[in-house]
C-alpha cells in the first residue's frame, strides 16, 4: 500500500464496525426487520402458519369485532390511566417526603423499592393469595369481627381489574419514587435557599418551581411506565389468568394466546401491530420533545 | 439577655409536621412490607392452620415442610420434581446470558463513545427506541429466525433472545459511562500506539468495575424475572424458575397447597431480592440508568 | 448605627466545627467582603446571617433586632446566589414578583418596585423572557433584581460573579459598586477573588478555618497584613518571604543566610525584646525597585535574573535572594534578559515581619 493512498472509507474504523455487528444485527434484523414483518403479515390470512395470502384489513376487522380484544383494550386503558396517575402522584409525594432530610432514608427506600426487584409472576402470585376471598385478607378481617367486610376483587368481573392495579402499583411505585427522588436531588440547592429567602412555603415551591423544573424527569418516567403498561402480561397470567371469563384479559395476552395456543397467527399479528401503533403514538411526541431539546442546548 | 433568642432555633420534640411525615412514610412502608410478611408466615404454616387461622397471624407451629416440598417434590403439571429443576434451568440460562450480553454491550458502548463511524448514532437511536417496542411485535418473526437457526426451544435460543433484548439498556449504560470518561485518556492511549482492542481491554475495562457491576445487577434481575421469553424460547425441558413457579401455583390439578405455593414464590423471588439487598444503591443506579438520557 | 451584629456565633455539624466564637459588627451602609479560600466558612457564615443554616450557638442582630430564630424572609435581607438560582420556568417578571405576591404585597406596589428595580438594573427589555433565554450577566442582574424588589436593608451576595467569564465579571463588579453607591444599604459579599474584595469592600474580613483572621479596610489589609497567611493570600503575585533571624542590637537587623537588612525604619507593632528570634521577612514584588533607582533605596543589593515574564503593563522578574525565591515587578517597557545581573532595592518600611512560630505580624 502506498503511503499516501487514500484509505478506503469502508475499511476505516473497521474494528469498531466489526465490534458493532451485533448491534447492527439487532437494530436492522430484530427491531426494524421483525417489526416490519409483523406489520406486513398482519394483513395476511395466516392461521397456524404465516401464509402469503393478503387480505387487507380483514384481520383488523375481526379483531375489533372480537369482544375479548375489546375488553382487553378497555382493561389496559383503565389499568394504564389509573396506574399512571397513581404511581406518578404517589411516587412523587413519597419522593418529596423522602427528601425532607429524614432519618433512616436508606431503610425506607429499600422497603419501597424491593418489590421492583421481583418478577411479575412472584408479585401476581403473592397478591393472588392475599386477595383470595376464602382464606386471604377478607377472611382475616371477618375473623376480627367485621362480618360483613367484603374485599373480593378477584372473583368479580367488574372489580378484577383493581386486583391487577393493586399488585401492579405495589410493584411499580417504588421505582417511580426512586426516579423522582433522583430528580429532586438534581434540583440546585440555591433554588431552595432563594425560595426560602423569598418566603415561599415549601408546598408552593414544589408546585410552582420544582415540579416545572422536573418536567424532563416526569416525561421520561411517564414514557417508561407507559411502555411497560402496554407490555403487561406476566402479572395477568400469574394473578388472574385473564379471568373470571375474559374480565381481566389484556392485549399482550391476546397476542400470546392467539399466536401460540389458538394457532391464529394472523389475529395475533394484527393485535401486535395495534400495540405497536399505540406505543408509537406515545413515543413520537416524546422523541420530538427530546430532539427539540437537544437542538436548543 | 437570657430571654433573648440565643443559639439554635428551639425545636419542639414532637413537631406535628414531622409526625405526619413519618406516619405517612411508615404506613407506606407497612403496605410494601405486608405481602412479604404474609408470604413468609404462610410458607411456615401447615395447611390445617391456614384454613383455620388468618393470613396475618404468625404460625403456631413453625414448619419447613412446605419449603422442602416446594424445592423438591412440588408438581408442575406432569412432573413432580419441585422447583429445583427450574432453579438450575434459570442458572443455566442466567450465567451465559449475563456474560455474553455484557461483553457484547460493553464493546458496543465503547465503539459508540470512542470510535463513532458514519451511521453509528443512527443505529444507536434505533436500538434505544427499539427497546420501547412491545416484545409481542417481534415474537413471531424471532420464533421463525431461531427455528431456522435450529436453536428454537433450546438453551442457546433463550440465551440468544436475552442477549438481543438486553442490548439496548446495556449499550446505553456503557455508552453513557464511557462517554463520561475524559477523551484525553483515549487520545493519549492512541498516541502511545494502542489500538481498538488494546484501549478497551487494557485501559477502559480495568477502570470500569462499578459499571460492570451495575450491568450485572441489571441483567441478573431482568433475566431471572423473565417469564415470556422463557416460556416461548427455552423449550419445555429448560423452563426457567418463573415459568415453573407459575405452573406449580396455577396448576389446576389437586388440592391447592398455599403454604407450598408461598414457599415456592419466596424461593423464586430470593435471587433478585438477595441481589437487591446486597447491592443497595448500585441497584438504584442500575434502574435509573434507563431513565437518564445520554 | 450598627446594621448587623454577630455575637459569639458558632456552628458545628456533629463534631465538625465550621465556625467558632465569631464576633462581627457591620455598620449601616457598609460594604463588607468575606474573603477566603474555599472551605474557610465564609459562605457558611453568610448562610447563617441569612437564616438558611441553623446556628449552634450565639446571636445575630439585624438592625438592632434579634433575628437568631427568625425565618430568612423575616430578617429583612435579600440574597444573590452564585448559580443565580432563578426559577427557570418563570419569566423574569415572574421571578421578581413571586416572593412579593406570596407575601401579599398590593399589586400597585409590586408594579412600582419591579419598575424601579428593572430601571436601576436596566433589565426592562428582559421582563417577559425566561431565564434560559438570558446570558449569564443578564441572569445575575435579574437575581440582583429579585433581591432589590424585596426592599430590604441588607443584601447578601454569595460569590455572585464566580460563574461569569473574566470580562463580564469586571463589568458587573463595577455595576455592583455603583448599585451600592446608589442604594447605600448594607452589603455582605462573599468571594474568593481578592480583586473583587479589594475593589468593592469598605472592609474585608479574611477568613480561615471558621475564624476571622483580620477585619480591616482593603488598604490596611494590603499594607499591614496581620498574619503571614493574610500577607500571602492578598496580592498577586504573592509576597516574597525570606526566612532568617532578627537581631536587636543598637538597631534591629534581619539576617538571612548572611544577607543583612537593616530594619530600623520598620514600624514594629510589638516590642521586639528578646534578641535573635527567627522571623519571616515579607516584601511585596511591587515594592521592590530595580535598576538605576535601586541605589536610592535604604536597602539595596544585586541579584541575577532567572526568568522574565512580560505581562504587558508590567514585567515580572524571578530571581533568588539569599537562597529564597524572589520576585519583583518592573515597568512593562524595560528590557531584561535571564542571566543579567541587576541592582535592586526597597524600603524596609514597606515590608512585613512575622514571627516564624506564631506567624503574627511583629
Amino acid at each position: 500500500m502506498a503511503d499516501d493512498a487514500k484509505p478506503n472509507p469502508y475499511f476505516k474504523n473497521l474494528n469498531a464496525k466489526v465490534a458493532a455487528m451485533p448491534m447492527i444485527f439487532t437494530t436492522l434484523v430484530v427491531f426494524v426487520g421483525c417489526s416490519l414483518w409483523t406489520v406486513i403479515y398482519s394483513f395476511s390470512a395466516s392461521r397456524s402458519l404465516p401464509v402469503n395470502e393478503f387480505v387487507g384489513f380483514a384481520q383488523y376487522d375481526r379483531l375489533f369485532n372480537t369482544s375479548r380484544w375489546n375488553k382487553s383494550v378497555e382493561n389496559i386503558a383503565i389499568y394504564g390511566v389509573v396506574s399512571l396517575c397513581f404511581s406518578l402522584v404517589v411516587g412523587f409525594v413519597l419522593a418529596a417526603l423522602m427528601d425532607q432530610k429524614i432519618r433512616f432514608e436508606n431503610t425506607f427506600r429499600t422497603i419501597y423499592l424491593y418489590p421492583f426487584a421481583l418478577s411479575f409472576i412472584v408479585t401476581g402470585l403473592v397478591w393472588q393469595w392475599i386477595l383470595n376471598p376464602t382464606l386471604g385478607l377478607q377472611k382475616a378481617v371477618r375473623d376480627m369481627g367485621w362480618e360483613s367486610f367484603s374485599f373480593d376483587l378477584i372473583s368479580h368481573r367488574d372489580t378484577v381489574i383493581y386486583a391487577l392495579l393493586i399488585a401492579g402499583i405495589w410493584q411499580g411505585t417504588g421505582f417511580v419514587m426512586a426516579l423522582m427522588l433522583a430528580g429532586l436531588r438534581g434540583v440546585d440547592d440555591d433554588i431552595w435557599k432563594a425560595a426560602r429567602v423569598d418566603g415561599i412555603p415549601k408546598w408552593k415551591t414544589y408546585l410552582f418551581v420544582v415540579i416545572p423544573m422536573m418536567r424532563g424527569v416526569f416525561v421520561t418516567t411517564l414514557v417508561i411506565i407507559a411502555s411497560g403498561i402496554v407490555r403487561l402480561y406476566d402479572l395477568v397470567v400469574a394473578l388472574t389468568k385473564g379471568g373470571p371469563g375474559i374480565a381481566s384479559e389484556v392485549p399482550a395476552k391476546y397476542v400470546y394466546d392467539f399466536m401460540f395456543e389458538r394457532g391464529n397467527v394472523g389475529q395475533a399479528l394484527a393485535a401486535s401491530t395495534v400495540m405497536l401503533t399505540t406505543v408509537l403514538i406515545i413515543l413520537i411526541p416524546w422523541v420530538y420533545l427530546e430532539y427539540g431539546q437537544k437542538k436548543r442546548v | 439577655m437570657t430571654n433573648e433568642p440565643f443559639g439554635p432555633r428551639p425545636r419542639r420534640m414532637l413537631d406535628p409536621g414531622r409526625i405526619i411525615l413519618y406516619s405517612v412514610l411508615i404506613v407506606a412502608a407497612i403496605y410494601y412490607l405486608l405481602p412479604l410478611y404474609i408470604m413468609v408466615m404462610t410458607s411456615m404454616k401447615g395447611m390445617p392452620e391456614i384454613r383455620l387461622g388468618n393470613i396475618f397471624s404468625p404460625p403456631v407451629e413453625v414448619t419447613f415442610e412446605p419449603w422442602v416440598k416446594a424445592w423438591d417434590t412440588a408438581c408442575t403439571g406432569l412432573y413432580c420434581e419441585g422447583l429445583k429443576v427450574g432453579f438450575w434451568n434459570s442458572m443455566q440460562i442466567l450465567i451465559p446470558s449475563v456474560i455474553i450480553s455484557i461483553v457484547i454491550a460493553s464493546v458496543n458502548g465503547y465503539a459508540l463513545s470512542f470510535w463513532r463511524f458514519r451511521g453509528s448514532e443512527v443505529f444507536f437511536t434505533i436500538l434505544i427506541f427499539g427497546s420501547f417496542i412491545p416484545y409481542q411485535v417481534m415474537l413471531y418473526p424471532l420464533v421463525i429466525i431461531t427455528r431456522e437457526l435450529g436453536i428454537f426451544g433450546s438453551l442457546t435460543g433463550i440465551i440468544f433472545i436475552h442477549t438481543i433484548f438486553g442490548m439496548p439498556i446495556l449499550t446505553l449504560l456503557f455508552r453513557n459511562y464511557f462517554a463520561s470518561l475524559p477523551m484525553e485518556l483515549f487520545k493519549a492511549a492512541r498516541v502511545d500506539g494502542a489500538g481498538f482492542w488494546g484501549i478497551f481491554l487494557k485501559i477502559l475495562v480495568p477502570m470500569s468495575p462499578p459499571i460492570f457491576v451495575v450491568a450485572i445487577i441489571l441483567q441478573v434481575t431482568g433475566i431471572w424475572n423473565d417469564f415470556l421469553f422463557g416460556v416461548i424460547f427455552a423449550g419445555t425441558k429448560n423452563f426457567p424458575m418463573t415459568v415453573q413457579l407459575n405452573n406449580i401455583v396455577n396448576s389446576t390439578q389437586g388440592v391447592k397447597e398455599y403454604n407450598v405455593n408461598m414457599a415456592a414464590t419466596i424461593l423464586t423471588g430470593a435471587v433478585p431480592l438477595l441481589i437487591y439487598f446486597i447491592s443497595g444503591k448500585l441497584f438504584v443506579r442500575g434502574i435509573a440508568a434507563g431513565a437518564v438520557k445520554g | 448605627m450598627k446594621s448587623i451584629e454577630i455575637k459569639d456565633l458558632a456552628l458545628s455539624f456533629g463534631d465538625v466545627k465550621v465556625l467558632e466564637h465569631l464576633d462581627l459588627d457591620i455598620q449601616d451602609g457598609e460594604f463588607l467582603v468575606l474573603l477566603g479560600a474555599s472551605g474557610c466558612g465564609k459562605s457558611t457564615l453568610l448562610n447563617c446571617i441569612a437564616g438558611l443554616l441553623d446556628i449552634t450557638d450565639g446571636q445575630i442582630f439585624i438592625k438592632g433586632k434579634n433575628v437568631t430564630w427568625k425565618e430568612p424572609k423575616d430578617r429583612g435581607i435579600g440574597m444573590v446566589f452564585q448559580s443565580y438560582a432563578l426559577y427557570p420556568q418563570m419569566s423574569v417578571e415572574g421571578n421578581l414578583t413571586f416572593g412579593l405576591k406570596n407575601a401579599g404585597v398590593p399589586k400597585a406596589e409590586i408594579a412600582e418596585r419591579v419598575a424601579r428595580a428593572s430601571e436601576i438594573l436596566q433589565i426592562e427589555p428582559l421582563l417577559k423572557r425566561k431565564p434560559s433565554a438570558l446570558s449569564g450577566g443578564q441572569r445575575q442582574r435579574v437575581a440582583i433584581g429579585r433581591a432589590l424588589v424585596r426592599d430590604v436593608d441588607v443584601f447578601l451576595f454569595d460569590e455572585p460573579l464566580s460563574n461569569l467569564d473574566a470580562k463580564l465579571r469586571a463589568e458587573l463588579r463595577v455595576e455592583i459598586k455603583r448599585l451600592h453607591h446608589k442604594l447605600n444599604n448594607t452589603m455582605i459579599y462573599v468571594t474568593h477573588d481578592q480583586i473583587e474584595a479589594l475593589t468593592l469592600a469598605d472592609r474585608i474580613a479574611i477568613m480561615r478555618g471558621g475564624k476571622v483572621l483580620q477585619l480591616d479596610s482593603p488598604h490596611t489589609i494590603y499594607n499591614h497584613p496581620a498574619t503571614k497567611y493574610v500577607a500571602g493570600f492578598i496580592g498577586s503575585p504573592g509576597m516574597n518571604f525570606l526566612e532568617g533571624t532578627l537581631t536587636v542590637g543598637d538597631k534591629p537587623v534581619f539576617d538571612c543566610n548572611g544577607q543583612q537588612i537593616d530594619t530600623s525604619r520598620y514600624q514594629f507593632d510589638k516590642s521586639t525584646n528578646g534578641a535573635n528570634r527567627p522571623i519571616h521577612f515579607g516584601i511585596r514584588p511591587e515594592h521592590v525597585v530595580a535598576g538605576r533607582d535601586a541605589a536610592e533605596q535604604p536597602f539595596n543589593t544585586e541579584i541575577e535574573v532567572e526568568v522574565v515574564e512580560p505581562m504587558g503593563s508590567d514585567t515580572l522578574v524571578w530571581s533568588q535572594m539569599a537562597g529564597h525565591e524572589f520576585r519583583f515587578r518592573m515597568d512593562g517597557q524595560s528590557t531584561v534578559s535571564p542571566g543579567e545581573k541587576m541592582p535592586i532595592g526597597f524600603d524596609p518600611v514597606t515590608a512585613s515581619l512575622f514571627d516564624a512560630e506564631t506567624e503574627i505580624r511583629l
